[in-house]
């Protein structure tokens, strides 16, 4: 299975299909506009910067008559998503945001709505931790959660942040693992961009309305969440892993569904002018986009240079990232994320992946962007020349 | 001359929703009181249940003593997901449908206290009831910030210094639709109380007194005997609250009882002094003044004549 990816939405402005609209929108807004598309019918939710706007929105679109949903103003985002585990164990589709520190406050839950296989789709908006208070945009916040069984689909614009959200509730429903899209604060959040928006008869085809057989229903008598025993706890979680195992391939046939419908797809990874590549950026992000401005720029003065983005991180699809970089000799990975005493998580769980192949490439793990710093096309440039000339460590290196 | 009364007329019936053969202690109160509560919810309920005693009662995979969905969630977040619930069953159109928490004090009063208050600022549609054993048992015994003033738990070996909150009270403020205070000596009220939450709408809030055998120290037969005290001696009178403000005192005091009486029955109170003793009988008959001056009834003093 190695279909990487079409490439076709990073080409310009987006085709307009029958039905389908264009608008200047947020990344956030284009988030909102994607979840109304999927037509979730509960949406629990709590305010935080930078995901508020994809709230306020939401709101507008329900008090206009355009979105028929239930907005439930939780009073936390722990009861926020404690709420959306059970609406989605009762039955119906269930969608939330949030950012920083209201996922952190969800950590427990996270974990709940995995054991409890509800397929929920919730959007990250990246922003820094504290302490101390910031508002930058910074991948730890999503990365530290990496182990709670949720599916991880990073995007680099609005236009895919509405697509992915709506391939998301394909994923999550047909797996009955829930998934968190991540776009990053203000880069992608707040920026305004020419936004597609599908016209719902299609979205509807390509969506149907979530039935599950299992549910909370006093007529079925099915009970969730009791104390089990060892073995039954073992299985449980081997079967947990053995539909994130299934996700490469779903993702990879809802992407090619959905591009088929309408002329959008990104793949679980996308491979940008890699022939003949010495070396590869990988990033994921908002990174992937400036990235493709330096490997323009140094295509054009004869560097063989390539970027591969991953947009699917967990579960991080290894065997079609070594197919993606088989015969690259050198990979510099680029990261706004940090953690201490692991250093940039993208770099070590490449590297992981990459361990016991045949001629692997080197791996060079650049913390570029921590903290929100702007990572600019020179920037990508001079650290690709950097990485030419030097072999790499262990660790992941500070760059500024 | 008794003031009171609890309505002893009131004919309970049951749906068979509790079955027998659970994993309470023997003698337990709790599992009286899920029994009243289940079996007045009747089968078209859902029932969330946070970890404690309740959830042992309700049963390991793949046993249930309950004959309903339930739903075992964070001891956090029971009133969030029966929110969760309720909002999903009024999309798919299936309003008829119960939905009831089942939870600790520890898990109402203490860590689940921001989601119940969150729920019932929006009055979410359920009913809520506490059964309140007065502190963490299903962990050993703790304190919680139900357990009363001066009682012994493993986390307050020297008797907790401070006084229990008052739930009812504190959910009347919310002006929800209705609040009820019951326990386990007074079957009848506590049907009633349940059947009539049960035919309301919105949040609706029960606390009942349960005791609890090892955490309290009551004999295996002693649970109904203690619930009685409690409410005969004036330590937990038996009241409804209607919209915050429309109050009913369903059973109070003896009048004469002291609350010695009720203490004395429980191995938590046994370190106590005369001092402690008489402190916390002041506190009772403030208290009792307090309610009597909500409910705008004619305040009755508890010991006319009374020696304590
Ligand atoms: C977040 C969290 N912290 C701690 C616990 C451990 N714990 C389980 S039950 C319990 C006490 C519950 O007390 P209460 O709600 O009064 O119920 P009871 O056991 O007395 O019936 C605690 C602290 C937990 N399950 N979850
Ligand atoms: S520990 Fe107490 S509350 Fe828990 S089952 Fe035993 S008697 Fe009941
Ligand atoms: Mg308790």
């Amino acid at each position: 299975m190695t279909t990487l990816t079409t490439g076709a939405s990073q080409a310009g402005m987006p085709e307009l299909l029958p039905g389908d609209v264009r608008m200047l929108l947020t990344g956030n807004y284009a988030v909102s506009y994607g979840a109304m598309r999927a037509r979730p019918q509960v949406v629990p939710i709590y305010p935080i910067t930078p995901q508020t706007p994809i709230a306020e929105k939401i709101s507008d679109l329900q008090l206009a008559g355009e979105f028929d949903v239930d907005l439930m103003t939780a009073e936390s985002e722990h009861s926020a998503m404690s709420a959306c585990i059970t609406a989605s164990l009762t039955g119906v589709r269930v969608f939330t945001a949030t950012a920083s520190q209201g996922l952190m406050l969800m950590h427990e839950m996270l974990h709940y709505a995995s054991g409890a296989m509800t397929p929920i789709v919730m959007v990250n908006v990246n922003r820094t931790i504290g302490s101390p208070w910031g508002f930058w945009p910074d991948q730890t916040d999503s990365l530290a959660q990496r182990d709670t069984g949720w599916i991880q689909l990073y995007t680099e614009n609005g236009q895919e942040s509405l697509d992915t959200v709506i391939q998301a509730f394909r994923i999550a429903e047909q797996l009955l693992v829930p998934a968190m899209v991540i776009h990053e604060a203000f880069y992608i959040s707040h920026a305004l961009e020419p936004v597609v928006v599908p016209a719902q008869e299609r979205v509807d085809e390509y969506l149907p309305p979530f039935a599950p057989q299992h549910r909370l229903d006093p007529e079925i008598g099915e009970s969730w969440g009791n104390v089990v025993n060892q073995d039954m706890f073992y299985r449980h979680r081997k079967r947990l892993g053995e539909a994130m195992a299934r996700v490469p391939e779903t993702a990879i046939a809802a992407d090619t569904e959905y591009e088929a419908l309408m002329g959008r797809g990104y793949g679980i990874l996308e491979r940008y002018r890699m022939e003949g590549a010495e070396i590869a950026v990988v990033a994921f992000g908002a990174m992937c986009g400036t990235a493709r401005v330096a490997v323009d720029r140094l295509r054009e003065a004869g560097v063989s240079v390539g970027l591969l983005k991953i947009k699917l991180f967990r579960p991080f699809p290894i065997e079609q990232v070594r197919a993606a970089v088989a015969g690259v000799p050198k990979l510099v990975v680029m990261e706004r994320n940090f953690s201490p005493g692991v250093g940039g998580v993208l770099h070590q769980e490449l590297k992981a992946a990459l361990y016991g192949m045949a001629d692997p490439p080197q791996v060079h793990g650049y913390l570029a962007g921590v903290g929100g710093v702007n990572v600019s096309a020179r920037k990508i440039e001079e650290l690709v020349g950097k990485a030419m000339t030097e072999e790499p460590v262990a660790e992941s290196v500070w760059q500024r | 001359m008794e003031p009171f009364h609890a309505e002893p007329n009131y004919i309970i019936e049951e749906a068979p929703v509790f079955s027998s053969g659970h994993n309470a202690c023997p003698g337990c109160g709790e599992a009286l009181a899920v029994r009243y509560v289940l079996n007045s919810m009747g089968p078209k309920t859902v029932a969330v249940i946070p970890p404690s005693c309740i959830a042992i009662i309700s049963g390991p995979q793949p046993y249930s003593s309950m004959r309903i969905p339930v739903y075992q969630t964070t001891l956090e977040a029971s009133a969030a997901s029966a929110a969760g619930i309720r909002r999903a069953l009024v999309r798919q159109g299936k309003d008829d449908v119960n939905v009831l928490v089942i939870a600790g004090d520890g898990g109402t009063y203490d860590i689940g206290f921001q989601a119940l208050s969150g729920a019932a600022e929006r009055n979410e549609d359920m009913v809520y009831v506490c059964l309140d054993n007065e502190g963490y048992m299903n962990t050993g015994a703790q304190k919680s910030s139900s357990t009363p003033y001066l009682a012994y738990t493993t986390s307050t070996p020297g008797g907790k210094p401070n006084d229990k909150k008052d739930i009812a009270e504190i959910m009347a403020a919310h002006r929800v639709p209705y609040v009820a205070t019951a326990t386990v000596g007074y079957p009848e009220d506590l049907a009633r109380k349940v059947a009539k939450a049960k035919e309301m709408r919105g949040l609706r809030f029960i606390v009942v007194l349960t005791p609890c055998l090892d955490g309290w120290g009551v004999p295996d037969d002693g649970a109904v005997r203690v619930s009685r005290l409690a409410v005969q001696t004036g330590f937990f009178p038996l009241y409804e609250v209607e919209e915050g403000e429309r109050y009913a005192i369903n059973v109070g005091p003896t009048p004469g009882w002291p609350v010695e009486r009720y203490l004395e029955t429980q191995r938590r109170y046994r370190h106590l002094t005369a001092d402690q003793v008489a402190a916390i009988q002041a506190h009772v008959d403030h208290k009792w003044s307090l309610l009597h001056a909500r409910a705008k009834v004619e305040c009755v003093p508890m010991f006319q004549g009374a020696e304590i």
